[in-house]
């Protein structure tokens, strides 16, 4: 022990493995890495920024990139309609009067079997069976009376005769002393009936209407058209004509049609619908083209029936809670909201970097100015200071926003005139700062030295007198930049800052104006406020650190 | 001292004639969207004039067809008999609405100052008291928090857990949905109880600011020679600290916040806007929203007005509060 302590009484006092000397920075570094809390506020800033430009460059998905997922929605399919009008089937070259429509509804409800249409047109109508009609177009038979009267007796009170030379017809009431009589072509047919031929490339000829008609009325199972002979399988509304045992055509009183573009709807499919409105279901099954059953369902409406199915649809992911693809989930436009907080970050931390340079640049040169030269210089240069410390920002923003929103400037353009803006407002405190400390560093004995060599004033503010300023200028720009953050997250929240599609952190947390949002979407929100707590908090911290680390006088 | 006063008074008025040019300049820039909606509706009347002959008269009638220094003249020689115009979206004469909607913005102002004072001081004499102790880093940690919390932030947490979640709070609004139905005190009681999120929030991300500042100058006036040297007389701690100490760090503070007294009126546009307060700052916020200029460049010169009252305010005061200035 004893000679331990002669050992260290031995060595001199400036001895260099006795004294560490420490130059006055090393001594502010030491002061400031002690200091707890500022190296928590260093560690988040760090973080924050791997996470805003490290971050950004990993992740795959811009800021922009709009996300789509799918999902199953209910889609109209077809349309059913319960035939109230007579659908006419027109021989080939054959057109009707205009008023047909109305004229044969009257001409039914009268059981009238010649139409008189405005035009003069007279057409003849046999009735084959309950609202089925076959129409012909009708000659005049001149004759003499007593001809027309033999006529008349032939047909014993009918007003349509059938003959084996064709078909006849009497216009005026029965008992008319000269009867107008009228030979028929046949030209069309009508009924509230409607023909679906089985494969799109067959037309149906008038002749195989006008006898599946009468097959349909009269209840029989088969007939002979000009195509040959078929057979019918009738229900009680519609029915399936079949030739040489394969499936030809399809009769039934609903009209049928696909809603989408590029859907054809097939007889089969028809009749499965149709059996299904028929027995009264909600839904049914039909096999789509790969053959796998689908479920379609079936919504009436006043005799109009939609058929809806189940279709996989694209849409943009909206407010898509976390995922294992998006890890804080997506907004409102379906963007990932990882990436835009990346972004945002971004945005975020180089404006305040930007401001608070430009806010320190015009601060420094106008300060030094002002408190080195005095007089009417220093007096003219304070009372700008004031000015501008009169001006109220945030509604100035506020207004500079909405002049932006008029002249509806770009989203880069607006982070520039922000970062103008706010630099140009911010560097009133700067000045100030710069300006005391070199009212007081100017009557210091150094200054007097240095104007004693003789050196040039620009050397003698920029070598001697600024860098005296500079720990409080640190101090300054370190809370500045919390501020200058949290007042651009602040425009951005009412929507005058940063604008879509470019993000920042205030204009991330905008979507709480809706308050749906802000009950249901946490994710939306909570992260990027949290983000610009604990930047601005770090900034905090790192300046009261630096703060303390600069002025040992404040430590006892 | 009267010859001091007159002097900043003096300089005073020739800021707010550059800082009102500089704000009138600007207004004059914004997007005319008002009077441009105004014009297309009087146009669209029957038998009306033409929408660009009403743009043209509208413009003339709101003093907008002349150039810019001389529509400035125009304002300012009215501004200094008080005639602030009609605003053109509250359909009143700006004063009028100016005195409808100022004392929500006062009473919300003055509360949060009482609570800050109650709060800060205390807290940041305590702190500086026993420095580097538990006490002290929370406090600072506390006073930076409130400084770095965004206040839009805040705000929505809290509406969030107290509006939606518990349900004590209405979302929006100064008073509830049965509010006519209640008698006076009620409804008082009912305005109350709608300030207090908006209380809260100001308070909260105010208070770091004094708490700070009581902080730094206890710190200060404690590593002082007088103070040395009354301890080295043997004078009990809590003389040295409460009689000491206390008084001679009152001298900033009461400074601060007597150059803080103007700024109750001033509004928190902000909050007010986020809890739809009907104060001064939500008003001048949907009037900067709906282009009304005549409320606007009112509460921009208003603003400007309290910002150079609060610093002749606070210049005074330093005078008045500390002897040591008064001499020299």
């Amino acid at each position: 022990m004893a000679d331990v302590n002669n050992k260290q009484t031995e060595k001199k006092l400036d001895d260099v493995t006795r004294v560490r000397v420490l130059s006055p920075g090393m001594m502010v570094a030491k002061r400031f890495f002690r200091n707890k809390l500022a190296i928590v506020g260093l560690v988040i800033i760090a973080c924050m920024f791997l996470f805003s430009f490290v971050g950004g460059m990993l992740i795959p998905y811009s800021q922009s990139q709009v996300f789509y997922t799918t999902t199953e929605m209910r889609k109209d399919y077809a349309g059913a309609t319960l035939i109230d009008q007579f659908q006419f089937q027109l021989g080939e070259g054959v057109t009707l009067p205009k008023d047909i429509y109305s004229k044969m509804i009257l001409a039914d409800m009268q059981g009238d079997s010649v139409i008189n249409s405005k035009d003069g047109t007279k057409l003849g109508a046999e009735k084959v069976g309950d609202k089925m009609y076959v129409l012909y177009a009708l000659t005049e038979i001149k004759g003499t009376p007593q001809l027309l009267k033999a006529y008349k007796d032939l047909a014993e009170g009918e007003n349509v005769i059938s003959a084996e030379d064709g078909i006849f017809f009497f216009e005026g009431k029965a008992d008319a002393p000269i009867p107008t009589f009228f030979e028929g072509e046949r030209i069309a047919t009508a009924s509230q009936m409607s023909f679906t031929p089985y494969s799109a490339d067959v037309s149906l000829s008038l002749d195989f209407c006008q006898m599946a008609l009468r097959c349909f009325a009269d209840g029989m199972n088969s007939f002979w058209a000009e195509e040959g002979e078929f057979t019918m399988e009738a229900e009680e509304d519609s029915a399936l004509i079949q030739k040489d045992g394969e499936d030809f055509c399809f009769l039934s009183n609903m009209n049928f049609n696909a809603i989408g573009s590029n859907v054809y709807l097939t007889p089969e499919y028809k009749l499965t619908a149709l059996e299904a409105i028929e027995e009264g279901r909600t839904s049914f099954e039909f096999p789509d083209a790969e053959g796998n059953l689908t479920e379609y369902e079936i919504e009436n409406k006043n005799g109009q029936y939609t058929i809806k199915r189940f279709e996989e649809t694209k849409v943009i992911a909206t407010y898509e809670a976390p995922s294992g693809k998006h890890l804080v989930g997506t907004d409102a436009n379906g963007m990932d909201l990882l990436a835009r907080l990346m972004y945002g970050g971004r945005i975020s931390l180089s404006i305040g970097f930007v401001v608070v340079f430009i806010e320190v640049f015009i601060g420094m040169i106008m300060g030094g100015v002002a408190g080195y030269f005095g007089k009417w210089v220093d007096n003219l240069i304070m009372r700008i200071v004031d000015v501008i410390y009169c001006i109220p920002s945030i509604p100035l923003y506020m207004i500079l926003g909405s002049i932006m929103d008029y002249y509806k400037a770009s989203s880069t353009v607006r982070i520039y005139v922000l970062c103008i803006v706010m630099g140009v407002l911010g560097w009133a405190g700067i000045a100030r700062i710069v300006r005391g400390q070199i009212l007081s560093l100017r009557e210091q004995e150094f200054m007097i030295a240095a104007e004693a060599t003789g050196i040039s004033t620009y050397r003698r503010i920029f070598k001697h007198l600024i860098p005296n300023v500079v720990p409080q200028l640190i101090v300054f720009a370190s809370m500045g930049l919390g501020e200058v953050i949290l007042a651009e997250a602040t425009l951005s929240f009412l929507g005058l800052g940063i604008k879509y599609p470019a993000a920042s952190w205030g204009s991330i947390i905008n979507a709480v104006n809706d308050s749906f949002v802000m009950t249901n979407y946490l994710f939306v929100w909570i992260p990027a406020g949290l983000f610009i707590l604990l930047t601005v908090l770090a900034f905090n911290f790192i300046g009261d650190g630096l703060r303390d680390a600069f002025d040992p006088k404040m430590k006892r | 001292m009267k010859k001091f006063i007159l002097k900043r008074l003096l300089i005073s008025v020739v800021l707010l004639f550059f800082v009102s040019l500089i704000i009138y300049a600007i207004m004059r820039c914004m997007p005319m969207s008002y009077v441009e909606t105004q014009a297309m509706a009087l146009a669209t009347r029957p038998g009306a004039k033409s929408y660009e002959e009403w743009v043209k008269q509208l413009n003339a009638q709101y003093g907008l067809d002349v150039g810019v220094i001389q529509g400035y003249f125009i304002w300012a020689s009215k501004a200094v008999r008080m005639q602030f115009g009609d605003s053109w979206y509250w359909n009143q004469p700006v004063l009028t609405k100016f005195q409808n909607v100022i004392w929500y913005s006062f009473f919300l102002g003055l509360v949060t100052f009482i609570i800050e004072i109650i709060i800060a001081i205390p807290a940041g004499i305590s702190a500086a008291r026993k420095q580097y102790s538990l006490t002290d880093y929370s406090v600072t940690v506390i006073a930076l928090l409130g400084i770095s919390l965004p206040s839009f932030f805040f705000a929505t947490i809290l509406k969030y857990v107290f509006s939606v979640k518990l349900g004590w709070f209405d979302l929006y609004g100064i008073v509830g949905r049965m509010h006519e139905s209640m008698t006076p005190m009620q409804q008082l009681g009912d305005i109350i109880w709608h300030m207090v999120l908006p209380v809260v929030t100001i308070s909260v991300v105010s208070i770091g600011g004094l708490m700070r500042y009581t902080r730094t100058n206890m710190l200060e006036v404690l590593n002082s020679d007088y103070i040395r040297t009354a301890r080295a007389k043997g004078v009990s701690e809590r003389k040295v600290v409460n009689h000491h100490a206390f008084r001679n760090t009152l001298i900033p503070i009461v400074t601060l916040l007597g150059g803080s007294l103007p700024g109750l009126f001033s509004g928190a546009m902000i909050t007010e806007t986020l809890f739809q307060i009907p104060g001064i700052g939500y008003t001048s916020d949907v009037s900067i929203m709906q282009g009304d200029i005549p409320f606007v460049m009112f509460y921009m010169v208003f603003l400007a007005v309290l910002t150079l009252l609060g610093n002749l305010i606070a210049d005074i005061l330093y005078a008045v509060v500390d002897p040591r200035v008064r001499v020299s």
